[in-house]
């Protein structure tokens, strides 16, 4: 499935909830797929202890790939062109994450048709946990 | 970080997916792969992070006979400036970009070379100093053509993140 620039206008939106209370489980096992195994994610006595913070804190990058999940079920399997993002608060186990692509620009480079997405994932406070663009080809 | 050999493998793909929660098929199911546009399984907008797993000196991996500074008998297996790895865990990451110039797949053999950035240094209100550092890691495939250019940019802070 892709998109077809001829749908599409800029201001268009495309959402998804990434995770509902997300388990300290799932950190484990993005720490072993992934091969970062910062205690910070998954060793709860060294973070609260050594590292000074209430709990163990989600990778960035689980973050970053559970919201390109929505990025590829939006604009289809190996179509992102770029994918970038800032880390702007740490997600918590028990979070429940939502991220919202948006359309922000429609162009066409040397015949090949392109949509700029900005990027959004928010907690279930409605706090900003990434921010960042996607670019992607289109049909 | 340099890693000379990171071969992308089809199970590894299935577990990373697995990781971020994304049940798609053409992650995990080879016959339906067939049946999409890039018409085999391909490795998720992320997997190429997972390269960490062939790097023979990644400091955030337990290896035998090495301090590790995360918890055992004691909370930390390391004495505060002793090094052993990450420290005190006080380095977070901040940025990623990738440019994808072709996704990866099952059977794509990667170099990856990586080179320092920018480093800059910052305020912050929650955290004290902020000390950010920038690489760039490029992928190149068993052809030597470039498959995907990462930025990644690390921060380390002076004092554990406040919570608001």
């Amino acid at each position: 499935m892709s998109l077809k620039a001829s749908d599409l206008k800029v201001g268009d939106t495309h959402s998804e909830r990434l995770v509902e209370d997300l388990k300290r489980t799932q950190l484990v096992q993005y720490a072993g797929a992934s091969g970062d195994y910062n205690p910070l994610h998954t060793d709860e006595l060294f973070t609260v202890k050594v590292a000074g913070y209430p709990s163990v804190f989600a990778h960035g990058m689980l973050t970053m790939g559970m919201t390109g999940r929505m990025l590829t079920n939006h604009v289809g399997d190996g179509r992102l062109t770029k994918y970038g993002v800032r880390f702007t608060s740490q997600v918590w186990p028990g979070d429940t994450l939502d991220s919202t692509a948006t359309v922000t620009g429609l162009s066409e480079v040397d015949g090949v048709k392109l949509v700029d997405l900005d990027v959004v994932t928010v907690n279930q406070n409605g706090v900003e946990v990434l921010k960042g663009y996607a670019q992607a080809r289109i049909d | 970080m340099a890693v000379g050999k990171f071969p992308v493998e089809f199970s590894h793909i299935m577990m990373f997916a697995r990781s971020v929660g994304d049940d798609n098929p053409i992650y995990h199911d080879p016959e339906y792969a067939k049946t999409t546009e890039p018409g085999t399984v391909v490795a998720p907008p992320t997997f190429a992070q997972s390269s960490a797993q062939f790097d023979p000196d990644y400091v955030l991996r337990p290896r035998p006979g090495k301090p590790w500074f995360g918890s055992g008998k004691e909370p930390s297996g390391v004495k505060a400036g002793e090094g052993g790895g990450g420290g005190n865990g006080g380095g977070l990451h901040a940025e990623q970009h990738f440019e994808y110039h072709r996704h990866l797949k099952p059977g794509d053999v990667l170099t990856a070379t990586t080179f320092p950035g920018k480093t800059w240094e910052k305020e912050g209100k929650r955290s004290g100093k902020l000390i950010f550092s920038e690489s760039v890691t490029e992928y190149r495939d068993q052809n030597g053509k470039l498959v995907i250019t990462a930025r990644g940019v690390g921060v380390r802070t002076e004092r554990p993140v406040e919570q608001a």
